[in-house]
């Protein structure tokens, strides 16, 4: 029993809501399987959903390309319009040298957006990128990835030289600046793309669970139930803009990773 | 009276994106109403933008319940 169950209980005293904001991403466990490290990694809601999904997305892209064909059917267009867009997204931003990065964009876009996607869908509503392990996991592959770009096309010491040392600047500014490249480019880039998808599907879980929330409390209470009909009401809106924001989150994660490869592609 | 600073401390973070993201958007929408033909690339670049100014609004989000 979550603290928003049992603020329904209570019968309208909206402050226990969120008296602990925790409670909304914390599961118990189905599976116990220990502490490995430190590390809890018994198999909860959050992991279930992202197999869940995953195996969602495989089975349809399977489907839709196992046999694909010229004049491509109702599925196959669809999710050739998905890697279009972020084939589009390659050549726009990184040029014809980002052809090769489209199918990792790709997969960037429709697993973010899958996991995001949990967050509306009936019976799951809980997205698993509201956790901190998943934003984190693609910003550390994305690290990665354009780090190990950067290393392939201008070898390790000019890599780094040209984000420590970035061309046409007066030498003495080189003190202030050096600190701020290493930490903006190094630190601060897969941080920030971690923070943006958790803030926005945390953010936005807190707002699903609220709207929710509200038309169950104040519908059964003897005055409140005009706030009740309002949230009824405000219940589609809401989860309108979270549709929007959950592909606006995934679109933006897969341009900026394209943008931070295109700045590794060559000395800048 | 009772609550937490934190609200307050994300209210006055939310300041400074905001004023950001309206002159953002605005000189965007301005650009793309100025060259139509250019409006791809503009969009692209604004969204770049966005996402870096709204990084410190979700900052502070996240602060206000992380501290």
């Amino acid at each position: 029993m979550t603290h928003v169950l049992a603020a329904a209980e209570w019968g309208g005293e909206f402050d226990g809501v969120l008296d602990d904001i925790n409670a909304l991403f914390d599961f118990p466990k189905f599976i116990d399987l220990g502490v490995w490290f430190g590390q809890d990694i018994g198999i909860n809601r959050t992991i279930i959903i992202a197999w869940l999904m995953t195996a969602l997305v495989g089975v349809l892209f399977v489907i839709a390309f196992r046999k694909p064909k010229i004049v491509p059917g109702k599925l196959q267009a669809a999710l050739e319009m998905v890697i279009d867009f972020n084939r589009q997204i390659a050549l726009d931003i990184i040029g014809p040298k980002g052809l090769k990065f489209v199918p990792m964009l790709t997969t960037f876009f429709v697993a973010i957006f899958a996991l995001n996607i949990a967050k509306i869908t009936p019976i799951f509503m809980l997205p698993p990128t509201g956790r901190m392990a998943w934003p984190l996991m693609f910003a550390v592959i994305a690290w990665l990835i354009y780090v190990g770009v950067g290393i392939q096309n201008q070898g390790l010491g000019g890599y780094f030289a040209g984000i420590a040392f970035p061309p046409g600047v007066p030498k003495a500014l080189y003190i202030i600046l050096t600190p701020i490249e290493i930490v903006s480019s190094l630190i601060l880039r897969p941080f920030t793309l971690a923070i943006r998808l958790f803030a926005n599907m945390a953010a936005g879980h807190i707002l699903v669970v609220i709207t929710l929330v509200t038309p169950w409390i104040f519908l059964s209470s003897a005055r409140g139930w005009p706030i009740g009909v309002f949230g009824v009401l405000l219940g589609p809106l809401v989860f309108a803009f979270e549709l929007f924001i959950i592909a606006l989150q995934a679109y933006i994660f897969t341009m900026l990773t394209a943008v931070y490869i295109d700045s590794s592609m060559e000395a800048h | 009276m009772t609550g937490s600073l934190n609200v307050i401390g994300y209210g006055l973070a939310t300041l400074g994106p905001a004023i950001g993201l309206g002159m953002l958007i605005g000189k965007a929408l301005e650009s793309m109403a100025r060259q139509p033909e250019a409006a791809g690339m503009v969009r692209t670049t604004m969204f770049i933008g966005i996402a870096v100014v709204e990084a410190l609004a979700l900052l502070g989000f996240v602060l206000a319940f992380a501290l």
